[in-house]
């Protein structure tokens, strides 16, 4: 056996090298942010840090915060527990319905709700708009999650003596909080990172001040210290979750399976309860798609030129390559985190997360400045704005491969390097090849995340180059909502199959 | 089906890596110009065909903002893969020019265009113009009612009833001719009442549909988003008057989009036949027959008969290539406005 380790170990090495590499990579935006901050001298960053501007977007995004992440637990906790756990009619269809609003960039919910509702602004369009577009990212945790738990807990507190609402808030719910708390940092930070949306309600947040900076002065130092701000601010969500999320034990004890819930009858209530997934589905599914469809009708043909189809290819292609090259560059890492875990391994998977949490502007705006200023000949090129996808996309990456990696067990490269492989070719026979399905569920996320990205591709794209979101975005600018509706209704179309691989994933979660 | 996606896989995804990059990049041309971009997207296409079809040289458009592209265009210095520079307004030309990064221009170019719409040094030139005009509800303000001056807007009594949209290049353009004719003091005083008094939209012709949707009373902007709308449906102006400040006013500043060519560019004899172009008839002509609906500058060159005649507009005398940009934005940050 201390051959095999000997031999495992060959390519725990090179495994390390490589994450380091990747995570040295992944720290290259926050580094940079920290490097211009110290370049511009702290009297000249303290007078930019510490403006009212700065405070009133502060106010702005904790408000956003604050009250778009709880209505979305609110929303999502509530459909979970309707369509998992109670006998509403069509619960199978409405699942479905609650995770189809992703398919919908939030940029196109915006600009659909403009159309409906032109002077609607501010906070209140920001945060309705922003739950309607995101809660499904805590629905599906907390659906998952709701589907496998025991219902002998349940039954036993019942047995006790608590009425059916204290067995939800003192029994269900606890139960919950993983799911919950995962669901609500990911809609926080995407929260952070969403350009578009805010533009169009007209809401301040980091994000929209750093492009206006951005489009006023390039990459000034104005863009960088609240980039720094939005960096701190993101570490700050991810501190909470883990504060938030406790480390309580909630597992099962005892052998056996959990069996399946009994869903609750609902009776006449069904009724009533029906009323919640139907107006969420005809707000965050029926309004983008009807505006949607009039203004491809206004537009008839001649809103479908030949950019269009041009930008649909180059998105696919982009899409493509990229969502190939994270699932490449996140093996090592998802290797090392399963075959040989520890305090290495955990530091470089936690700079593998961080760097994917920070907003598209933040990344774009180092790698902007570090190409014009250092690496001139990367400067305007495909590869870096693959670069950017790549830092950007890499937790999605991970998430997948990491999964399919742990399915695999190790015994299967230990049988083949006993019966004579190389330990590379070893890993690549059994581990990698039976770890595909993962890496294509892996590729095909992070290809999905490429096609809707905006902020990023604003800044980073070379001449000419136009990807269906920029153009979407070049037209709703001028107004021109008839010529926008193409690119946004190839968006949906190329962004149904997440719908389908996130219900798969979650009905792997619950082992069902 | 299982193992047959297991081979197709890795085969498409080996054809996307080796393929994908060529045929991205094959959009942008090697034999192309490049244009960086601060004008209307549209307005810039409509130049690049007419020029592409008269001259068979093609031009591959980068997008993005005044400002935007002249500080790209200074951080690249003499890397900069631009042939030719499009803004909206001076102040982004200015910005390029003061760091000494643009060729002259043709002298048979520059007699194109009347002395007031270039700079001294003929580092570039402009190709056309827009005018500043209070855009007003018309079912709320009536002529009686309607500031004299630009410098009205700041006192109390215009307390939110107007808009603008300060992150965009136009409305920065009529902050740094303000500093020009009233000192930079008395503009930091009317930017700081303008954070007050305004709603910030993000663009003119967003600021415009609120006015048009009875949001606030009038918005700050360009002329020719009143008249594109009026072209298309009118949906987003239809209750709007246009109200030019004149009298030498701040407010009826006159701003000039120009154009010129990279002292880096490696393809200048092409970049300068572009700019010809664009200032002469092809693209004098594209400005009055298209529905760009700025004003035409060339000699000789007429406007579209449906706008106020740029002689008519008493606009202040600013000199182009005075206006400063930086400032401009320093200023505005200072003010809370960006």
């Amino acid at each position: 056996m201390a051959f095999l380790q000997r031999r495992t170990s060959s390519i725990a090495a090179p495994a390390t090298g490589a994450a380091i590499v990747v995570s040295i990579a992944a720290l290259v935006p926050l580094g940079f942010i920290l490097w211009i901050t110290f370049q511009t001298g702290w009297g000249t960053a303290s007078a930019l840090l510490f403006r009212p501007r700065v405070g009133q977007l502060l106010v702005n995004t904790t408000l956003l915060e604050a009250l778009a992440v709880p209505l979305s637990v609110l929303l999502g906790v509530a459909l979970a527990w309707l369509t998992e756990r109670t006998s509403l009619p069509g619960a199978r269809l409405w699942s479905w319905l609650a995770v189809a609003p992703l398919a919908i960039p939030a940029f196109v919910h915006s600009y659909a709700w403009m159309t409906v509702a032109p002077g609607w602004s501010g906070l209140p369009a920001a945060v309705s708009i922003s739950v309607l577009a995101y809660f499904p990212f805590l629905y599906l945790p907390v659906a998952a999650q709701l589907r496998r738990l025991d219902p002998a807990v349940e039954e036993a507190a019942a047995a006790l003596g608590l009425d059916p609402w204290r067995v939800f808030f003192r029994v269900v719910l606890p139960q919950l909080r993983f799911a919950i708390c995962s669901g609500a940092l990911l809609i926080g930070l995407h929260l952070l990172a969403e350009y578009g949306l805010y533009v169009t309600v007209r809401f301040d947040t980091f994000t929209t001040a750093i492009m206006d900076q951005f489009q006023s002065a390039f990459n000034g130092p104005a863009a960088n210290m609240i980039a720094l701000v939005l960096a701190i601010y993101c570490l700050g969500l991810l501190v909470l979750e883990q504060v938030l999320r406790g480390n309580a034990r909630y597992a099962r004890v005892g052998g056996g399976a959990a069996r399946m819930p009994t869903p609750r009858q609902l009776g006449w209530y069904a009724l009533p309860c029906l009323l919640l997934p139907l107006a969420i589905t005809f707000l965050a599914l029926g309004v983008p798609l009807l505006t949607l469809i009039r203004w491809l009708m206004i537009g008839g043909a001649g809103i479908w030129h030949a950019e269009v189809a041009t930008a649909f290819m180059q998105t696919v292609l982009l899409a493509v390559v990229g969502g190939l090259l994270a699932t490449i560059t996140a093996m090592p890492m998802a290797w090392l985190s399963v075959r040989a875990p520890g305090r290495l391994a955990y530091i470089l998977e936690s700079c593998h997360y961080y760097v994917g949490s920070l907003p598209g502007v933040v990344v774009a705006l180092a790698l902007v400045t570090l190409a014009v200023h250092a690496f001139l000949p990367l400067y305007q090129t495909i590869a870096t704005l693959l670069l950017a996808y790549l830092l950007l996309f890499l937790p999605r990456a991970l998430v997948g491969l990491r999964s399919s990696v742990a399915q695999t067990p190790i015994e299967l490269e230990e049988a083949a390097m006993t019966l004579g492989r190389s330990p590379w070719r070893a890993v690549l026979a059994t581990t990698v090849r039976l770890a595909a399905p993962g890496a294509a569920a892996s590729m095909a996320l992070v290809g999905l995340g490429i096609a809707t990205e905006l902020t990023a591709t604003l800044m980073l794209a070379p001449s000419g180059v136009e990807t269906l979101a920029t153009g979407f975005w070049s037209s709703t600018s001028e107004l021109d909502y008839a010529r926008a509706a193409p690119y946004a209704a190839l968006m949906i179309l190329l962004s149904l199959p997440l719908i389908f691989l996130l219900q798969a994933q979650s009905k792997r979660m619950a082992g069902r | 089906m299982k193992t047959f996606l297991l081979r197709f896989v890795p085969l498409a995804v080996a054809a996307a890596l080796l393929f994908a990059p060529g045929e991205v990049r094959a959009q942008a041309d090697a034999e192309a110009i490049v244009v960086y971009n601060g004008q209307h997207a549209s307005l810039t296409e409509e130049w690049v065909k007419g020029f592409t079809r008269d001259t068979g040289i093609k031009v591959t458009i980068r997008k993005g903002s005044d400002m935007e592209t002249a500080n790209q265009i200074v951080q690249e210095g003499a890397a900069s893969p631009a042939d030719v520079f499009l803004t909206e307004n001076s102040p982004a030309m200015a910005l390029v020019d003061s760091a000494g990064l643009f060729a002259s221009i043709d002298a048979a170019t520059r007699d194109l265009v009347p002395e007031e719409y270039r700079p001294g040094n003929g580092h570039w030139i402009g190709v056309a113009a827009r005018s500043t005009v209070f855009a007003y509800d018309k079912r709320k303000l009536s002529a009686d009612k309607l500031p004299k001056s630009m410098l009205d807007l700041a006192e109390p009594s215009w307390k939110g009833r107007w808009a603008a949209s300060p992150s965009g290049a136009d409305f920065q353009a009529i902050v740094a001719a303000l500093v020009a004719l009233k000192g930079e003091q008395a503009a930091a005083d009317w930017l700081k009442a303008m954070k007050t008094n305004s709603k910030a939209y993000r663009g003119n012709g967003v600021a415009m549909k609120a006015v048009n949707g009875g949001e606030v009373e009038g918005a700050l902007i360009y002329h020719y988003y009143y008249f594109g709308d009026q072209a298309k449906t009118g949906e987003n102006s239809n209750n709007i008057a246009l109200h030019y400040f004149r009298n030498g006013d701040p407010g009826a500043f006159v701003s000039i989009s120009g154009a010129g060519v990279l002292a880096s560019s490696k393809k200048k004899a092409q970049a300068q036949a572009f700019v010809k172009w664009v200032a002469g008839k092809g693209g004098q002509d594209v400005l009055r027959t298209g529905d760009s609906y700025e004003y035409a500058v060339g000699k000789g060159a007429e406007s579209n008969p449906k706008l106020e005649p740029l002689a008519k507009l008493q606009a202040p005398r600013v000199v182009p290539d005075k206006l400063n940009n930086k400032k401009i934005t320093d200023m505005m940050t200072a003010a809370g406005l960006l």
